[in-house]
C-alpha cells in the first residue's frame, strides 16, 4: 500500500498552492521604496570598438538619476570564472576579463555598453535612446572552426588566440588510442552538432539592489539558484565588499535550468549602483534581453569514433569536440565540456580505452554555460547515436549490442576518471522492455504505414553524474568553489522545526520533499516542518541547487543535522525518564525506554530543551538546533534506458512523438510523484532539443532566433503522455538517503532516443539516412529524404 | 512604448476624421501592440476601431456572399461563420491561440498582410471583395507584396465579402516556433472553377497557384495536381525551411486540401 507520509509518499507539493493561486513572491514582485529603474544600452553588433560614448544629452532628460559606462567600473573586478581548466600541455586555460560594462570593445550582440538609471523604466529607455555611441565595427567570428584558423579575428586582443584550452581526458597518448583503433574489427564514425540552446525559464532574470547608508549594508534581490554563491563571487571577485555587509535574497524562482546559477553583470551593477545613486535600483529583463544575455547551453561540434572487436565488444572510443564558450567565460563555462562531459564518455559500457579531446573556443556570441544536463547530454547524445549507427552497420539488435557491453560489476572505475558506485543497467533495460511494448511495435508500424506514415523506434541508455564531489578532488581539477552543502535544523520549543538549507528550489519542490525526510526520521507530521531557503542572511553557507544535487548533497546535510538533533533529544529524554541514553528509542514522535512502558513525547522533550528546568545543564547546553555540512564522497550515478516511438510524415517531414517510455534508476525515491514530474519536465526539454529548439546566429553574429517567433519551445501538444518507471533502484552507496538525483535525467537521456527513432523510421521507408542534426525539424527531415 | 494619444470613436466617419498625420488605426492590436512595446513604431495617436458597432458582425448578403465586418474577431468568425462558410470558420479557429483569436480582427490581419498570415489565403482563394470607407477592392488587387496592400494611410477596412464556394478547405503547416503558416493553402471549388491561394511560402506574400487551379478545375482530385509543381524561385528560404521545401509543401498541402474538400 502506498505510504501517505514520510519517505516514499507521493505528497502533493505544498508550494503549488501559492504558485497556482498567484501568491508566489518572485523577484519582480519585490519593490523597494524609492527605487529607480535601470535600462542597459546593449550592443546591436557582434564585434566593435567603442570610439566614444556621449551621454550629455541623455543626462538632461527628465527623470534621469545617473548614467554609467565602462569607465565607471575601472576600479571594479570583472565577472569571474569558477573553474580553471588545465590544458593537455599543463597550461592554465586562457581567461579573458569580463567587465560589468564593456571596456573599449563589445564582443557579442547584447553586450552591455551603458546603463541608465532613472525614476521610471520608460524614462530610462528614453534616455538610453539619446545616448550617442560611435563604433568601429569589426569582423565577427562566429564559427568555431574558423575561429581557430591562423589569422582569425580575435575575440580578445590580449589572448594568444581564440582557443580557451585544448584538453584531453582518458588515453592522452594519440598513438596508443590509434593502436586500439588499428586493432578493431569495426569502426563507426559520426560527426554531429549538438546545437546551441536558450534556457528560457518562464521567469526572466531580475535584480534589485538596495543600500542602507546607516548600516553600510547592501541587499541584492535576485533570480538565483544559489544566493550564497552569488554573494561570494560578487563580494570577493567583483565589488570587493565584505560578505557580512551583503545580503543576497533569491525569493521564489520561476525556473532556472542552470542559467540562474551564474553571476551576471546586472546583479553586480544593481548592487554597485544602489550605493552610487543612493537609491534602490531595479532591473527586469525583457525576453529579448534574456535571449541576448542569459548564458546559452550546449553548442558542441563533435566527431566520435567507436571501435569494436569481431565479437561486437566495444574496444575504444575517441571523441573530438569543439565547445563554444561564447565571447566571455561564464561562471562555470569551462567545466561543462570537460569535467561534466568528458567524464561521462564511458556511458553504461565497459570500453577499455577512451580518449576525449575538447577544444574550447571563444566566438562573438553570448557566453555558453550549464543548461539542464550540462555536458552530460552532449556526451550521452554522441555515444548513444554512434552505438545505434554501429548496430545498424553490424546488423545487430541495438538493445542486444548495448546489453552485451553493459558494465555489470560495481564499483567500476571508468577510463575517464569516474568511479561508478552502483547500478543495474540490465534492470532498467528490463523495465524499459516491459513497459515499452516493443513486441507490439510491428503492428503499430503497420498501422502507421497504412496511413502513409513511417514509424520508428529508438532506444538508448544514459548515465549521469550528479552532485559534483568531493570538494578536494574537484579543487584539484580546477574548481574554485567547494561542493558541499549545509543545513541547520532548528527545533522550536513546541516541537515544530525550521530547516535552513543551502539548496534553493527553482521548481523542484524542496518545501515538500525535505520535510518528508525529517518526518520519517522523527515520526512527526510533515506540517510541523518548514523549509527556509534563498536568503543568505538566514541560511548557512550552502552551494545551492544545480546538477541534480539538492537531495543527494543538501538532503544529506539535513539528515546529518537531524541525526545530531535526535541524539541530543535522546539525552534529554533519558534525563526526563531517568533512564540510560542507550535505552532510548524514538518512534512515531515518541521517546520510550526499551523494555518498559515509560515514554515521553517529542514536544515534551523540545519544550524541555528551551525551558530547561528539569534539564542536565551540567552536561548539556539548552536548546535544540544543529547544523551539518556535508561533502559527498563521490558523485551519484543515476542511469536508465529510454525508448521513443515517432511517426514521420514523409511528405512534409513532420515528426510526431507517439510514445515515450522512460526507465530510470534514481536509487531511493522520497516523493515518487515529484520524481515523475521531474522526469516529465526533463523529457519535454530533451524532446524540445531533439525536434524544435535551435539558437542560431548568422555569419555577422546577429542572433537569428531572438524571440519565440523563431526559437521553437516545446508545447504541450509536441509531447506524448509519458510512461515513467523508477522502480529499478540501486541505492547510492555513499549518502545516507541512498538517493541519486532526478532533475536532469530526462533532458540527458531523451534526445538520442528521439533521433534514433527518426532514423529508424526513415530507414524503414527505404531512405538511406544515417544522421540528422538536431533539431530534427520538418525541413531537415524532408531535405534528408530528398537526398 | 512611446507616449501616444488614444481615441475610441463610435463611427467609421469619426475614425477616419481622427486618422491622419502620424495616427494609426488599432484593430485587435495583435501585431501593432507588440511592435509598439518594442518601440519599433512611434505613432502620435492610436485610433481604436473596437468601439464601432457597424464594424462588427457576420451576415449573409442577398447576393449569396458572406459579409464579415472589418473589426470582427477571429473567434467570432470561427463561431458564426460555421454554418455559412465552414472552411473559413475552420481557418479562423486555427489562427494563433485563444487570446489572439479573441482580440485579433480580420481587418487588422488583412491590412497588415503578414506573409505567413492565414486570412489572405482565404480572401484571395474566395475571390473576396475588401470594402473600405472609400472603395471596394477585389482580392486580386488588394495584396501587393510582403506586408503591403493597396490601402492608403487613412483607409479603414470596413467589411470583407466572401464568395462562398461549394466546397473548400484550408491546410496549414505550422512554423514550429511562431505557429504561423510555414505554408498554408486554401482551396475553394466554385461552379465556374477552382481557386488555390497560397500563404507563407512566397517572398511576395499570398499568391494563386494557376497550374493547380486549371488542373483542379478540370478534375477536382488529388491526382490532378500530381504532375504539377511550384517553382522554388521566389519562395522564402529561412531557418525553418528552404525554398524547395516550401515549394514541396505547397503541392502536398494542395493535395490534402482537395482531399479534405472533396
Amino acid at each position: 500500500m502506498p505510504k501517505d507520509t514520510g519517505i516514499g509518499a507521493s505528497q502533493k507539493r505544498r508550494e503549488d498552492v501559492r504558485f497556482l493561486t498567484g501568491a508566489g513572491n518572485y523577484t519582480d514582485d519585490i519593490n523597494v521604496s524609492g527605487q529607480a529603474y535601470v535600462h542597459f544600452v546593449r550592443s546591436e553588433v557582434a564585434h566593435a570598438k567603442i570610439l566614444s560614448i556621449d551621454t550629455a544629452k541623455a543626462s538632461e532628460l527628465p527623470g534621469v538619476v545617473q548614467i554609467f559606462t565602462g569607465s565607471d567600473f575601472e576600479g571594479v573586478g570583472g565577472l569571474p570564472c569558477g573553474w580553471q581548466v588545465t590544458d593537455r600541455y599543463g597550461e592554465p586555460m586562457q581567461e579573458p576579463p569580463h567587465p560589468i560594462l564593456a571596456q573599449e570593445k563589445v564582443r557579442h550582440v547584447g553586450d552591455p555598453i551603458a546603463a541608465v538609471v532613472a525614476d521610471t523604466y520608460a524614462q530610462a529607455r528614453d534616455a538610453a535612446e539619446a545616448i550617442s555611441i560611435d563604433f568601429e565595427e569589426l569582423p565577427a567570428v562566429v564559427d568555431m572552426s574558423s575561429a581557430l584558423d591562423d589569422g582569425s579575428v580575435k575575440v580578445h586582443d590580449n589572448l594568444k588566440s581564440n582557443l580557451c584550452y585544448d584538453w584531453v581526458l582518458g588515453e592522452a597518448d594519440d598513438t596508443k588510442i590509434q593502436e586500439a583503433f588499428d586493432a578493431a574489427a569495426h569502426v563507426t564514425t559520426l560527426e554531429l552538432t549538438n546545437q546551441r540552446l536558450v534556457a528560457n525559464p518562464m521567469e526572466p532574470r531580475v535584480a534589485v539592489g538596495d543600500y542602507n547608508r546607516a548600516s553600510d549594508e547592501h541587499t541584492l534581490y535576485t533570480t538565483s539558484q544559489n544566493p550564497h554563491v552569488i554573494r561570494l563571487l560578487m563580494c570577493a571577485f567583483v565589488l570587493g565588499l565584505p560578505e557580512h555587509k551583503v545580503r543576497v535574497v533569491a525569493p521564489d524562482v520561476g525556473g532556472g535550468f542552470g542559467t540562474k546559477i551564474f553571476h551576471y553583470a546586472e546583479e553586480a551593477f544593481c548592487t554597485f549602483a544602489a550605493k552610487a545613486c543612493n537609491r534602490p535600483v531595479k532591473w527586469t529583463s525583457s525576453r529579448t534581453e534574456a535571449f541576448q544575455t542569459d548564458a546559452h547551453g550546449r553548442d558542441h561540434v563533435t566527431k566520435i569514433e567507436l571501435a569494436l572487436d569481431d565479437a561486437n565488444n566495444f574496444t575504444a572510443i575517441r571523441t573530438h569536440t569543439h565547445a563554444n564558450m561564447g565571447a566571455y567565460l561564464s561562471t562555470f563555462a569551462s567545466s561543462i565540456p570537460t569535467w561534466l562531459h568528458g567524464t561521462l564518455m564511458a556511458g553504461n559500457y565497459k570500453t577499455p580505452a577512451i580518449q576525449v579531446n575538447v577544444r574550447a573556443v571563444f566566438t562573438n556570441t553570448v557566453p555558453v554555460d550549464a543548461y539542464r544536463g550540462a555536458g552530460r547530454p552532449e556526451a550521452t547524445f554522441q555515444l548513444e547515436r554512434v552505438i545505434d549507427i554501429a548496430a545498424r552497420e553490424l546488423k545487430v539488435d541495438p538493445i542486444a549490442l548495448r546489453r552485451q557491453n553493459f558494465i555489470t560489476e560495481f564499483p567500476y572505475e571508468t577510463p575517464v576518471a569516474l568511479a561508478y558506485d552502483t547500478g543495474d543497467y540490465h534492470g532498467t533495460m528490463d523495465r524499459l522492455e516491459a513497459n515499452g511494448d516493443f513486441s507490439g511495435f510491428a503492428a503499430r508500424r503497420a498501422e502507421s504505414e497504412a496511413q502513409g506514415k513511417l514509424r520508428g523506434l529508438g532506444v538508448n541508455c544514459y548515465i549521469e553524474a550528479c552532485g559534483i564531489a568531493p570538494s578536494n578532488i574537484a579543487g584539484a581539477l580546477g574548481a574554485r568553489a567547494g561542493l558541499y552543502d549545509a543545513a541547520t535544523v532548528r527545533v522550536n520549543a513546541t516541537g515544530s522545526i525550521s530547516v535552513l538549507v543551502g539548496a534553493h528550489s527553482h521548481g523542484q519542490g524542496h518545501e515538500t520533499v525535505f520535510p518528508q525526510v525529517i518526518a520519517e526520521m522523527i515520526g512527526i507530521d510533515e506540517s510541523q516542518v518548514e523549509i527556509v531557503h534563498g536568503d543568505s542572511s538566514k541560511i548557512p553557507f550552502g552551494m545551492g541547487t544545480y546538477g541534480s544535487r539538492s537531495l543527494a548533497v543538501c538532503g544529506s546535510a539535513m539528515v546529518r543535522a537531524t541525526e545530531k538533533v535526535i541524539n541530543k533529544a535522546k539525552k534529554i529524554a533519558a534525563h526526563l525518564m531517568e533512564a540510560s541514553e542507550s535505552d532510548i528509542e524514538l518512534k512515531d514522535g515518541t521517546f520510550s525506554v526499551a523494555g518498559t512502558d515509560k515514554s515521553v513525547a517529542w514536544g515534551d522533550v523540545t519544550l524541555t530543551a528551551y525551558v530547561p528546568h528539569n534539564f542536565p545543564l551540567e552536561d548539556l547546553e539548552p536548546g535544540l538546533e544543529e547544523t551539518a555540512f556535508y561533502d559527498p564522497a563521490n558523485f551519484t550515478f543515476p542511469a536508465g534506458g529510454y525508448a521513443c516511438e515517432v511517426e514521420v510524415d514523409p511528405e512534409t517531414g513532420h515528426v510526431s512523438v507517439e510514445r515515450f517510455t522512460a526507465a530510470d534508476d534514481f536509487g531511493n525515491v522520497v516523493n515518487p510523484m515529484i520524481v515523475d514530474g521531474q522526469v516529465h519536465g526533463g523529457l519535454g526539454q530533451g524532446i524540445g532539443q531533439a525536434l524544435l529548439e535551435n539558437c542560431a546566429y548568422d555569419e555577422s553574429g546577429q542572433l537569428l532566433t531572438g524571440s519565440f517567433m523563431d526559437y521553437a519551445m516545446p508545447r504541450a501538444d509536441d509531447v506524448p503522455f509519458y510512461s515513467v518507471d523508477h522502480s529499478s533502484q540501486t541505492p547510492c552507496t555513499h549518502n545516507p538517503l541512498g538517493v541519486k538525483g532526478c532533475g536532469e535525467a530526462g533532458a540527458i537521456g531523451s534526445p538520442p532516443a528521439v533521433v534514433n527513432a527518426v532514423i529508424d523510421a526513415l530507414q524503414s521507408g527505404g531512405h538511406d539516412v544515417t544522421h540528422i542534426d538536431m533539431p530534427v525539424s520538418p525541413g531537415r527531415v524532408w531535405e534528408a529524404i530528398q537526398k | 512604448m512611446y507616449n501616444f494619444e488614444f481615441e475610441r470613436p463610435s463611427s467609421v466617419d469619426d475614425a477616419v476624421q481622427s486618422l491622419g498625420g502620424e495616427a494609426l488605426a488599432l484593430g485587435g492590436g495583435q501585431t501593432l501592440i507588440p511592435a509598439l512595446k518594442q518601440r519599433l513604431n512611434q505613432p502620435d495617436k492610436l485610433v481604436s476601431l473596437t468601439g464601432i458597432s457597424e464594424l462588427n458582425g457576420i451576415s449573409m448578403l442577398s447576393d449569396g456572399r458572406l459579409s464579415v465586418k472589418g473589426a470582427t474577431t477571429h473567434a467570432t468568425v470561427a463561431e458564426q461563420a460555421r454554418e455559412h462558410y465552414p472552411a473559413l470558420a475552420d481557418l479562423a479557429r486555427h489562427i494563433g491561440d485563444p487570446a489572439v483569436r479573441n482580440r485579433g480582427t480580420i481587418g487588422g490581419s488583412l491590412a497588415n498582410n503578414d506573409p505567413a498570415a492565414c486570412y489572405p489565403a482565404a480572401v484571395l482563394g474566395s475571390d473576396a471583395t475588401v470594402v473600405t470607407n472609400a472603395r471596394e477592392i477585389s482580392a486580386s488587387d488588394f495584396f501587393t507584396g510582403m506586408f503591403a496592400t493597396v490601402l492608403s494611410d487613412n483607409e479603414i477596412i470596413t467589411e470583407v465579402r466572401f464568395q462562398v464556394p461549394s466546397s473548400a478547405n484550408y491546410q496549414k503547416f505550422l512554423q514550429p516556433a511562431s505557429r504561423f503558416a510555414l505554408t498554408g493553402v486554401f482551396v475553394a471549388k466554385f461552379a465556374d472553377g477552382v481557386r488555390v491561394a497560397v500563404t507563407g511560402a512566397s517572398e511576395n506574400g499570398v499568391f494563386r497557384w494557376a497550374d493547380a487551379e486549371s488542373a483542379l478545375s478540370a478534375n477536382f482530385t488529388q491526382s490532378a495536381v500530381e504532375n504539377s509543381s511550384v517553382s522554388p524561385d521566389g519562395m522564402i528560404s529561412d531557418l525553418h525551411g528552404s525554398a524547395a521545401y516550401r515549394a514541396s509543401l505547397v503541392k502536398t498541402l494542395t493535395k490534402r486540401a482537395v482531399a479534405a474538400a472533396s
